[in-house]
């Protein structure tokens, strides 16, 4: 059947490219479902200056090798497809995409990763694009000599903040705790930044304007005061959420809605694997990603061998 | 240049020539950064569905690019990349930021039909 694979991969970034390159160069028949661009996050990231061996690459760029590399050992890849249905838990496993188009395969390795994560504050959807940014390197030259708001207390929105004082003339950050999760080093840069200033304990519940974004309602959390400030631009940098929202009630996952692996990237489910920013685990970088997705290739092939007894060209 | 497989206008005489010559036509105004790059490659993936429409891209750059970026219809625009869909040379929607490939589907369907 044209549709039948030994395996399918279901996100085409660090982890799961990887692993479509291993089993692909292993003959395992393989299939790369990804909903969105492929390259995942690594496509968000301008410059890669720690991936072993390439001294400085952009993200898009490593994305790209990897796809072809996939591709050249016979890897299939569909991207920019919606999953519209999956049945994991039965011997032979069964993907449908855009409710029209079946795939099925002996195993399968979920590493669809994570993004961004949103507010979820009235208005924010419409201003996406007129004034709210989730890309401070993309966007922060249209807000030259304007006043904006970073809303997060990380790594990147401390860095971000900073970097951005480069265009605006002023940088509220906002935070809902009274402390910063991010490194002491980027703390210090940006509270000796003098046009950086910072709302602690603070949430926006509110994003307004007519044709653009001009203010934001923010609510103290201590007191719950609301006060408005007028704005051209907030930037939205509080970090990842994992894509697993389709995996509920299937497959084991953790208190953060990270997907519980064994050593081998093995699932409650026999015969599915997870791999990338989506597993519960500490670090999450393209080296990880590559790794995990290294690993639930191999393990994933084993299983697929033992399946169907043949020989195996790792 | 940017690094698509999608035709490039170059100059302020591409654009009037590509919308002289076509009744449907969708820009990408943007550069290799991480909003543009997959609205790149919907439109890539696009293009093999929709033969009655012309799919481009544009250097946001580059100085000819201000016949996209000073379009009225982007005045409020502060997102990568610049989306812009002409048909018979008139501007009938604009986006800024990154849109998804259903996103765009909707649009050429609702403004240039299947
Ligand atoms: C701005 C930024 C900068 C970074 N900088 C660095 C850096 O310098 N160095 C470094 O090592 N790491 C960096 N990272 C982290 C690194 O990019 C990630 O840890 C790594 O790319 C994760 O890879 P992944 O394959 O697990 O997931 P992702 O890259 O998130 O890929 C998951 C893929 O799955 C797809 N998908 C999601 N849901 C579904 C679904 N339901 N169906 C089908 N497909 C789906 C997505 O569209 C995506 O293509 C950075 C991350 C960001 C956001």
């Amino acid at each position: 059947m044209q549709n039948n694979y030994d395996v399918i991969i279901i996100g085409a970034g660090a982890a799961g490219l990887t692993a479509g390159i291993y089993l692909s160069r292993a003959k395992v028949k393989t299939l790369i479902l990804n909903e969105g661009a492929v390259g995942g996050q690594m496509v968000l990231t301008h410059e890669i200056a720690n991936y072993p061996g390439v001294e400085n690459i952009s993200g898009y760029e490593l994305a790209r090798n990897m796809k072809s590399q996939a591709q050249k050992f016979g890897c299939k890849i569909r991207s920019n497809i919606k999953i519209t249905d999956i049945q994991l838990t039965e011997e032979i496993k069964q993907v449908t995409i855009n409710n029209k188009e079946t795939f099925t395969s002996d195993a399968v390795i979920i590493s669809t990763g994570g993004k961004s994560r949103t507010i979820g504050a009235i208005g924010e959807d419409k201003f996406k694009g007129l004034g709210i940014s989730y890309c401070a390197t993309c966007d922060g030259d249209f807000f030259q000599d304007k006043e904006i708001i970073v809303v997060g207390g990380g790594n990147s929105a401390l860095e971000e903040a900073v970097s951005l004082t480069k265009y605006a003339s002023k940088v509220t950050v906002v935070h809902q705790f009274d402390h910063f999760q991010a490194f002491e080093h980027y703390v210090e840069e940006a509270r000796n930044n003098p046009k950086i200033n910072f709302k602690m304990d603070s949430e926006i519940v509110e994003f307004s304007g007519n044709e653009k974004l001009n203010a934001v309602r923010i609510r103290n959390k201590i007191s719950g005061d609301i006060s408005e400030m007028n704005i051209d631009g907030v930037f939205i940098l509080i970090g990842y959420v994992p894509n697993t929202e389709m995996l509920r009630g299937i497959i084991e996952l953790n208190g953060n809605n990270e997907i519980k692996v064994d050593n081998n990237m093995a699932t409650n489910i026999p015969g599915v694997y997870a791999a990338g920013d989506s597993i519960a685990k500490r670090f999450r970088q393209v080296t990880t990603a590559v790794a995990d997705g290294t690993i639930a290739a191999l393990s994933c092939a084993e299983y697929v061998h033992n399946n169907k007894k043949e020989p195996l060209e790792v | 240049m940017l690094q698509t497989n999608l035709t490039h206008v170059a100059s302020l005489t591409e654009h009037t020539e590509l919308l002289n010559n076509n009744e449907n036509v969708m820009i990408c105004c943007g550069r290799m950064g991480p909003m543009c790059i997959p609205v790149y490659e919907s439109m890539e993936e696009l293009e093999n569905e929709y033969s009655n429409i012309k799919f481009a891209d544009m250097e946001f750059d580059s100085p000819d690019a201000k016949v996209i970026r000073e379009l009225p219809e982007c005045r409020n625009f502060a997102g990568l990349p610049f989306v812009v869909y002409y048909k018979n040379g008139k501007v009938v929607k604009a986006t800024s930021s990154i849109q998804s490939r259903d996103q765009i589907t909707e649009i050429l369907d609702e403004k240039f039909g299947k």
